[in-house]
């Protein structure tokens, strides 16, 4: 079972495989693409663009901190330093270097946290990127992309790198369902609407944009009509698709694999509350960590399902 | 692709890089500096090696030895110090004594034929690095940015007011010629690392250099930083710990004692020396020694004092550390009237 699969989609690549394979495609082109890596590239997906492109790979250990520091200094000298860790190991560990070495000198470094949210099931609560958006989010100037599923992060790859600033980029580790398999038109800060509808609009993103898909079939058959949108941006997060969303549907749930504060949900409230104050529900892991066991079972557990999105939904009627 | 980011760019382009017309016609607190020489190039001195390395305009040649300069140096070097305790006082804050003891490494650097850097064109891409890792220290970059032609030395008295580039410590985005926005401590020397492996990529020859305090060794980072500068063989990166014994709080050997500084480096595998931070000779010897080695990273652990220079005045006044704190203008001017000595 997965995310996705009740409304037809079929099982796709994961999101830092495609990351891996569309940045060592566009390395080819691109000599002033570097990665920084505290080693763990064959985890994050680096390692084929190093294995292609040993003389712009650096290796510099476990050291997160001394890392994002070389990046900045790399950047500084016209570089598109590309710095890849585990999510919460890049954003909590490493999150002043990021302020100090590249976000406030606004250095064009692009990061990557792979092994987001809770999906990561096993290796437990310690491995689990659960606040990283938030961290990510509080960086001025940068900004902060959590893609679907495979043909997204390969657009989204694109994008960063094509986007002249600091970028963070948030990869879930499993593999999910494509639902972008007609291909993603993707712009940074611009919403995809997956699906139409007029009584309710869930948001999400990364991994439960196949979990809002299927609660919007089951809503379907409950006779609610429920839009979809991927806010795969979440800062700039995309006010006038919040605004239409909250005007032309007047609910909004908003669904994440992330701690309750400061990730999605918090964007999405700030934004409808200025522009489109609408009564608003969120299915996020809470304030609280999880723990060790298989992905499917921790997000039941932990309440990201479908199911817990058309619970939200109801629970805004 | 969209180019990367300038190195000097910034959301607010009117507030960047150039002076406001607003700061030079403002009322400016009177600067007896205003009149002091000031060349826009650096002046020259020997390497150790007897050559002579002169530049303008970001050319760098060598050519034969003709005169030593050793006292230019150091009448440069009071200069500096001049500077700091002005812009400080007038400032009202600032750590002027955590700028004075990194002055004859400062001044080597810049005026002592040691750096290729050209004021007109910052961001040359040939240019040597000099990263202010203890970035608190900052005046003194100001100082030696200044008697190089970067900006007048009257826009010195701007220290730390509002609309100034020259902020409370380095702002790269800000002030052309700054290579890394520094302050919290234990960052520049890993900066200096991806400056360092940039200049390998592109093979260019240019040289960087990274000054620390003693205090920040405490920071982990720093060392996470020397351990990848001798895996990558740096050849091209000198880090230079400015050892003047003293951090916030207190004697940095009673905080957190991180001597032997100079054995911890070479531990990691980098060329070391350790020298009179105050000797202008031996500063421009150790720095010669530094450059000369090519196929690993060097330290030079230079030995200095807080305050140096105006030393006997802080202990008059019961704190020889007297760090984060500028001199009121009457201890400003007992300072500057024992450098004219």
């Amino acid at each position: 079972m997965y995310f996705g699969e009740a409304s037809g989609y079929k099982l796709g690549t994961a999101p830092r495989d495609a990351f891996g394979a569309a940045l060592k495609e566009l390395g080819a082109d691109h000599p002033e693409v570097v990665v920084v890596d505290g080693d763990v590239g064959n985890s994050t997906r680096t390692e084929p663009f190093a294995k292609a492109f040993p003389e712009r790979a650096f290796n510099v250990g476990i050291a997160e901190s001394n890392m994002v520091s070389v990046a900045g200094g790399l950047a500084a000298c016209g570089k598109v330093p590309v710095v890849a860790s585990f999510a919460c190991f890049l954003l909590s560990n490493a999150h002043d270097q990021m302020r100090m070495s590249v976000a406030f000198p606004e250095l064009n470094v692009k990061f990557v946290g792979s092994h987001a949210g809770i999906s990561i099931g096993e290796d437990g609560p310690s491995q689990m990127g659960v606040e990283d958006v938030a961290l990510a989010c509080s960086l001025a100037g940068v900004k902060v992309i959590v893609t679907a599923d495979g043909p997204s992060t390969n657009a989204a790859t694109a994008a960063m790198l094509q986007e002249s600033g600091p970028t963070y980029l948030r990869l879930g580790r499993g593999k999910v369902a494509e639902v972008y398999s007609d291909g993603c038109d993707f712009t940074i800060g611009q919403a995809n609407q997956l699906r139409d509808g007029t009584d309710v609009t869930i948001i999400a993103n990364g991994l439960m944009v196949g979990a809002a898909l299927d609660a919007a079939t089951e809503l379907e058959g409950a006779g609610i009509s429920a839009r979809v949108l991927d806010m795969h941006t979440v800062k700039p997060i995309d006010e006038t698709a919040i605004a239409k969303a909250a005007e032309e549907t007047g609910r909004i749930v908003v669904a994440e694999e992330h701690l309750a504060h400061g990730g999605l949900g918090s964007a999405v409230a700030v934004a409808a509350s200025r522009l489109h104050p609408v009564p608003i529900a969120y299915v996020n892991v809470g304030d609280r960590y999880a723990e060790s066991g298989d992905p499917m079972g921790l997000l039941q557990k932990y309440g990201l399902t479908p199911q817990a999105i058309v619970d939200a939904v109801k629970s805004l009627r | 692709m969209t180019p990367p980011v300038a190195l000097i760019s910034g959301p607010h382009p009117a507030e960047t890089r150039v002076w406001h017309s607003a700061w030079r016609n403002a009322a400016m607190p009177p600067n007896p500096a205003a009149d002091s020489p000031h060349t826009a190039v650096p002046p020259s001195v020997f390497h150790a090696d007897r050559k002579l390395f002169l530049h303008t305009k970001g050319i760098f040649v060598s050519v034969e030895p003709s005169s030593l300069s050793l006292d230019e140096l150091k009448e440069k070097g009071r200069t500096l110090r001049e500077h700091i305790i002005r812009m400080t006082t007038a400032a009202g804050s600032g750590h002027p004594s955590s700028s004075l003891s990194a002055v004859e490494v400062v001044t080597a650097l810049f005026f002592g034929g040691f750096m290729k850097y050209d004021p007109q064109n910052p961001s040359w891409p040939g240019r040597d690095r000099f990263i202010l890792s203890k970035g608190h220290a900052v005046p003194v970059l100001y100082a030696a940015m200044a008697e190089s032609g970067y900006f007048s030395t009257e826009e010195l008295l701007t220290l730390r007011k509002l609309g100034s580039p020259l902020e409370g410590h380095p702002n790269m985005k800000r002030l052309a010629g700054i290579e890394a926005s520094t302050g919290s401590l234990g960052q520049g020397l890993s900066i200096g690392v991806g400056h360092a492996l940039a200049g390998n990529m592109d093979s260019a020859d240019y040289k960087v250099f990274v000054m620390l305090g003693d205090g920040e060794l405490g920071e982990g980072q720093v060392w996470e930083a020397a351990a990848s500068a001798c895996k990558y063989r740096l050849g091209n990166l000198t880090a230079i710990v400015d050892q003047n014994g003293f951090q916030q709080t207190g004697a940095t050997n009673s905080v957190l004692d991180m001597t032997p500084v100079a054995d911890k480096f070479a531990a990691f595998g980098w060329h070391t020396q350790e020298i009179d931070g105050h000797d202008q000779q031996a500063v421009c010897d150790a720095l010669a020694a530094a450059v000369a080695v090519t196929d690993q990273p060097t330290a030079i652990v230079s030995r200095t004092k807080k305050g140096y220079g105006i030393l006997q005045l802080l202990e008059q006044e019961g704190d020889p550390n007297y760090h984060g704190k500028p001199l009121s203008e009457e201890l400003a001017e007992k300072a500057l009237a024992i450098l004219a000595k």
